[in-house]
């Protein structure tokens, strides 16, 4: 009687389970159905075309394909420095007293909608962003990075509005790798007489997988940011080198113009690039998920999530 | 004991760091104290009750109020916690289980990928399967895209700290004769509520704030309504 009631109790809990399996292979297949006169029409040119023109139904989807990974990789560059450094400060270097403090904020940054991180940059930050490039040398113009008119919207405030919105999830994970990071190692560090640098860096590079899964749970952040980017990237579909230049991004076009594709094909090429973002993103977090499982089998949570499960331990 | 030069730089590196560590933080905190110095500074004149309770006026006149909005954001909010509470704890009830099980880390291994979907994606998931098949944009369609943007959250909180309960709540459950469920139903889950409920909010806190799936799973009503569909 126990026996079955138990077996029972397993296949009612694991269908619900699988149910989150279901969500996902769902989402793949709506993509893929979703995009099939797209996929059909251009097949692997999709993603080598630049041309993207509604009207005449002519749709490439590489000037959004550039501008998702140049912004995602922009914010990374100037996000990991800050990020590992904060992780380092709270978890090795921080005064006690100030230590939750400091976390509940660099939490709170991760708290905050991406709208609002959207009108701030549109508000303040693309104004500091057009002093900026106003006040760009003649000889640096000249470089491919620096070239076109300074408009304030486009990559470079797209990459510092992405990198302020990840630093705190890089940050998090990377502080709860370090803190897994055994005492023993610092200890012999300190034993041998290492400065306080030579046992952090001894720590980091104990945990470097992790904090490689840390960087790349950003990187997935960076990539999916829809809102925010959209409202100061500039929404130009055109592929440059120029960090002032208007450009566009994947999720960008899909929130723009996905409610005014007219016609059937316009629509599958948009949910088409929302399947080529699916992939991009799945596989950046798989590889961010196996190199963190890869350090502890702690489950490292998700930062938003984090201080609640803190506080109820 | 003196100190070669060597040493001496050994010191400033490490202190140099310790510099740079500290000086990140503060730089974190910055863009922190800037967003919400400009949402305060910009947003309190407008925060009168009328901005609750008030429809918003014709664009270019001044007052009126965002109760639509509010409404809507409630009403979204309260079928995303519908549809994601009771699929996302009997979920992490599984999880935490059956540990080692094949379909539970296939299922850990989809929400934690489930969690790291752009939500514009999800939103276009939600307009398939909630606003093509009825020709119409819906609450329920929104509710659905934020419910399966919250289901991943609530699946590895609950998980995490039904891990939590110490394994002498159970194995004394299980040796009083009670079965599994019961055991799960009535001595698991209670002890580790009071997180599990935490951890709602804070996936509820998340999703109240998204922006990019309602642009087409929702759209944009500019009248008063408490309609589903």
């Amino acid at each position: 009687m126990k026996k079955h009631d138990d077996r029972l109790f397993r296949l009612s809990t694991g269908i619900v389970a699988a149910s989150v399996l279901v969500i996902v292979v769902g989402i793949a297949a709506t993509l893929v159905q979703g995009s099939w006169l797209s996929i059909r029409k251009f097949g692997l040119a999709f993603w080598t075309t630049r041309t993207w023109d509604p009207v005449a139904g002519q749709f490439g989807a590489l000037p959004f394909i550039w501008g998702t990974l140049y912004s995602s990789l922009l914010a990374l560059l100037l996000s990991t420095p800050v990020a590992l450094g904060i992780a380092v400060f709270l978890a090795d270097l921080s005064p006690r007293v100030l230590r939750q403090p400091l976390v509940f904020l660099t939490e709170l940054l991760a708290a905050i909608p991406s709208i609002v991180y959207g009108i701030w940059g549109v508000f303040v930050l693309v104004p500091v962003v057009r002093r900026l490039e106003v006040m760009t040398p003649d000889w640096l113009r000249h470089l491919p990075l620096f070239s076109g008119p300074p408009l304030g919207v486009g990559m470079l405030a797209a990459g510092l509005v992405l990198a302020v919105m990840v630093t705190p999830f890089s940050a998090s994970v990377a502080r709860e790798i370090l803190k897994a990071v055994p005492p023993s190692q610092r200890e012999a560090a300190y034993a041998l007489g290492a400065t306080r640098w030579e046992a952090i860096r001894l720590a980091l590079y104990y945990g470097r997988t992790g904090i490689i899964g840390a960087v790349m749970l950003g990187l997935g952040r960076a990539l999916g940011e829809t809102i925010a980017v959209t409202m100061v990237i500039g929404n130009n579909p055109q592929v440059s080198a120029s960090l002032f230049a208007p450009q566009y991004t994947m999720a960008a076009v899909i929130a723009n113009e996905f409610t005014e594709a007219a016609d059937d094909l316009y629509l599958h090429a948009l949910v088409e690039i929302g399947l080529v973002l699916f992939i991009l993103t799945i596989v950046v977090n798989a590889l961010s998920r196996l190199l963190l499982w890869r350090v502890s089998d702690k489950v490292v949570t998700v930062p938003a999530v984090a201080p609640p499960v803190a506080a109820a331990a | 004991m003196s100190l070669t030069a060597h040493d001496l730089r050994r010191r400033a590196t490490s202190r140099a760091v310790e510099v740079f560590c500290a000086a990140s933080v503060v730089l974190a905190l910055i863009p922190l104290g800037l967003v919400l110095f400009f949402v305060i500074s910009q947003g309190l004149p407008a925060l009168r009750p009328e901005f609750f309770t008030q429809m918003p006026k014709p664009v270019g006149e001044p007052g009126g109020g965002m109760a639509n909005a509010m409404v809507g954001t409630l009403i979204l909010i309260g079928l995303a916690t519908l549809i994601a509470v009771p699929v996302g704890v009997v979920s992490g009830v599984f999880l935490s289980e059956y540990k080692r099980s094949r379909l539970g880390s296939a299922v850990r291994f989809a929400a934690d990928v489930l969690n790291g979907v752009p939500s514009i994606v999800i939103g276009i998931f939600a307009y398939t399967v909630a606003v093509l098949p009825f020709r119409r944009f819906t609450a329920l369609a929104g509710g659905v895209a934020l419910g399966v943007m919250m289901l991943p959250l609530i699946v590895r909180t609950t998980e995490e700290l039904l891990r939590l309960v110490p394994e002498t709540f159970k194995e004394g459950a299980l040796a009083l004769g009670a079965t599994r469920s019961r055991a799960v139903w009535t001595v698991i889950l209670p002890a580790a509520l009071p997180g599990i409920v935490t951890g709602i909010l804070v996936a509820l806190a998340r999703v109240a704030g998204e922006t990019a799936p309602m642009l087409f799973a929702s759209l944009n009503n500019r009248f008063f309504s408490t309609r589903l569909d």
